[in-house]
């Protein structure tokens, strides 16, 4: 990602302002969510029945609401910064788990041809044409709700998109002289991929990736809204939100700031991966 | 052509097949399946009676092809939370789901071919800069919050428009914006690529040595040609909005399949949501289906092999 990064403006001097505040916004958050205990100012899940529902700046009962207080008078700006936790590691990990089984399938499917890349590349169709959210509504009603399903889930059903780019970029290099060459020399299909496939897809896949971040986030949020995601007490920016819209009416904090950091969040992985895209992969922007 | 049609037609089947499988060896995940149809507090006894009369008592192999038998006749089981079909239950629900469908596919062709258009003839000027980042932002909107800043400001805050429920077309309007920006996004991008496609074209070129001006081009000439991915879009985008349409439905009380949905989940209706699950997957099947082939019609180079680049 850093090293994609530090290519990227290597290529074309300083990246526009945009793409800068982006870098910083996430960097903020994912240090708020690694310091959640040490920076957040209270408790997330301590109660304060006689402080509910306090508008932002709010002094009460010796707590200082910098962002307001929810119904059970917990302090919304610890929740927000405990809540960027769950949000990172399911989108984290469902993009690390897919974009690597993504990747293998895809470089393979391009690598042997053949019957492997048919039944691959058919496979790719085909879970790619059943939507994510029902395979995770259906999860959830018989399994039950929880971060591990969640993740298995999009795990599951995002890594056809990785595969489909690791398909097409390996296809284009294996035709190249120089591999053609590597092979001739005596070089295992292993080696092969990992030292002349994979460096050079690798632009590509980290754009993907990227841009499923940001998808991935929403995802969660989203699950969570139902109440089909992380199950409370535990934080997490799309539960906030869905408690918080009971209170449209007499508590806007709690729905615009919880709202504020998913789209904060979101909306900086989406310059990135436009950037890196312009950068890294320009056939596909 | 037909080849390829046919190719096409057993992908969707397997898909198909595999979400059914799916479906039926979850349920089977949790141990006993019957805990799931049962209502809340039925007594060991009704319990042991329900396992008897569904079937599951029989092996395993016996009760797949029966589930796979009464799907094949479009019998989804019946809710014994609600005491009725599933597929009625279901087939009440649908209507209010297509229309905002429509509404929000509206919205995002409304505002999204518009926008890439512009992004695409007045490339690098200060009003696509702006534009690129309106998509962005519509990108980056989670759905539900759209939708709770609507209720709050025109619902609430202005008293415009009823924050809630399903009261003839003013009620429509929020839920469809809602859902229409993510795809509003696709839209203009697809709707930008296609255009700038055809915009280094010759004919382009020879249209405008002759003196056509710009906005007779992009209207006569140009949306034509670009209408091509668009129309293909919309059919993978409509299986987006359908899905999409679960949450915005929550946070509306829009009476539609979405609202059903989590109806079931919190009243432990496990048939009603099974079958949810299963009428979605085969319509966004259906659609990529579709998608599919209205490309290959108008891509030859798709059905003989490769895929676009």
């Amino acid at each position: 990602m850093i090293a994609a990064l530090a290519k990227a403006s290597r290529f074309a001097g300083r990246p526009p302002l945009s793409v800068v505040m982006s870098v910083v916004i996430l960097i903020v958050i994912v240090l708020a969510a690694i310091l959640a205990p040490l920076i957040a100012p209270y408790d997330p899940n301590a109660q304060n029945l006689l402080g509910r529902l306090k508008p932002p700046g709010t002094l009460a009962r010796a707590t200082h609401f910098l962002l307001g207080s929810d119904e059970l008078g917990r302090d919304t700006l610890s929740r927000l910064i405990y809540g960027a936790r769950v949000s990172l590691l399911v989108a984290f990990t469902s993009v690390l788990l897919s974009g690597i089984a993504g990747c293998i399938f895809g470089m393979l499917a391009a690598f042997y041809r053949g019957w492997v890349e048919t039944v691959i590349m058919r496979l790719v169709d085909i879970v790619l044409s059943v939507p994510a959210i029902l395979l995770a509504i259906i999860t959830v009603a018989t399994l039950g709700p929880g971060l591990q399903n969640v993740v298995l889930v999009l795990a599951l059903t995002r890594w056809p998109r990785y595969a489909r780019v690791a398909y097409a970029q390996t296809l284009i290099i294996t035709n190249m002289s120089y591999l053609r060459l590597s092979r001739a020399m005596g070089a295992g299909w292993l080696r092969v991929l990992r030292y002349h496939i994979l460096p050079n897809i690798a632009g590509a896949l980290v754009v993907v990736a990227t841009l499923e971040f940001g998808l991935m986030v929403l995802f969660e949020a989203g699950l969570s809204f139902l109440g089909l995601g992380v199950q409370p007490p535990t934080a997490s920016w799309g539960a906030m939100l869905s408690v918080g819209r009971n209170y449209v009416a007499n508590a806007w904090w709690l729905s615009v700031m919880p709202g504020l950091a998913l789209f904060l969040l979101v909306l900086s992985v989406n310059v990135l991966g436009d950037f890196l895209r312009d950068r890294l992969d320009p056939r596909s922007a | 052509m037909a080849a390829f049609i046919a190719r096409r037609l057993i992908q969707a089947f397997i898909a198909l097949f595999g979400v059914i499988t799916l479906v039926f060896f979850l349920q089977r995940l949790t141990g006993d399946p019957v805990l799931l149809l049962v209502p809340q507090g039925a007594t060991q006894a009704d319990i042991d009676v329900m396992r008897t009369a569904l079937g599951f008592d029989k092996p395993l192999y016996i009760q797949y092809f029966h589930f796979l038998f009464s799907l094949a006749q479009f019998d989804l089981g019946r809710s014994y939370v609600q005491n009725l079909p599933v597929v009625e239950i279901i087939a009440s629900r649908i209507p209010y789901t297509l229309e905002l469908a429509a509404g929000a596919l509206l919205v995002a062709i409304g505002f999204g071919v518009p926008i890439g258009v512009v992004l695409a003839v007045r490339r690098k000027r200060w009003e696509a800069r702006w534009l690129i980042g309106l998509v962005l932002i519509g990108q980056s909107m989670p759905t539900f919050w759209t939708s709770v800043l609507l209720i709050m400001f025109f619902g609430v805050f202005l008293r415009w428009l009823p924050p809630s429920g399903a009261s003839g077309l003013q009620s429509l309007l929020m839920p469809s914006f809602a859902l229409g920006l993510l795809s509003m996004a696709t839209f203009a991008r697809v709707t930008r690529t296609s255009v700038l496609d055809e915009l280094s074209k010759d004919y382009v070129r020879t249209a405008h040595a002759k003196g056509l001006s710009t906005s007779r081009l992009v209207f006569h000439h140009l949306l034509r040609n670009a209408a091509v991915p668009i129309v293909t879009i919309s059919a993978l985008e409509i299986a987006n909005l359908l899905t999409g349409a679960i949450i915005i439905e929550t946070v509306f009380a829009w009476p539609g399949l979405g609202q059903l949905t989590m109806q079931a989940i919190s009243a432990r209706d496990f048939a009603v949501v099974q079958g949810i699950v299963l009428i979605g997957a085969a319509a966004a099947i259906l659609l990529n289906l579709v998608a599919d082939l209205l490309y290959s019609l108008i891509d030859p180079r798709i059905r003989l092999g490769g895929r676009p680049a």
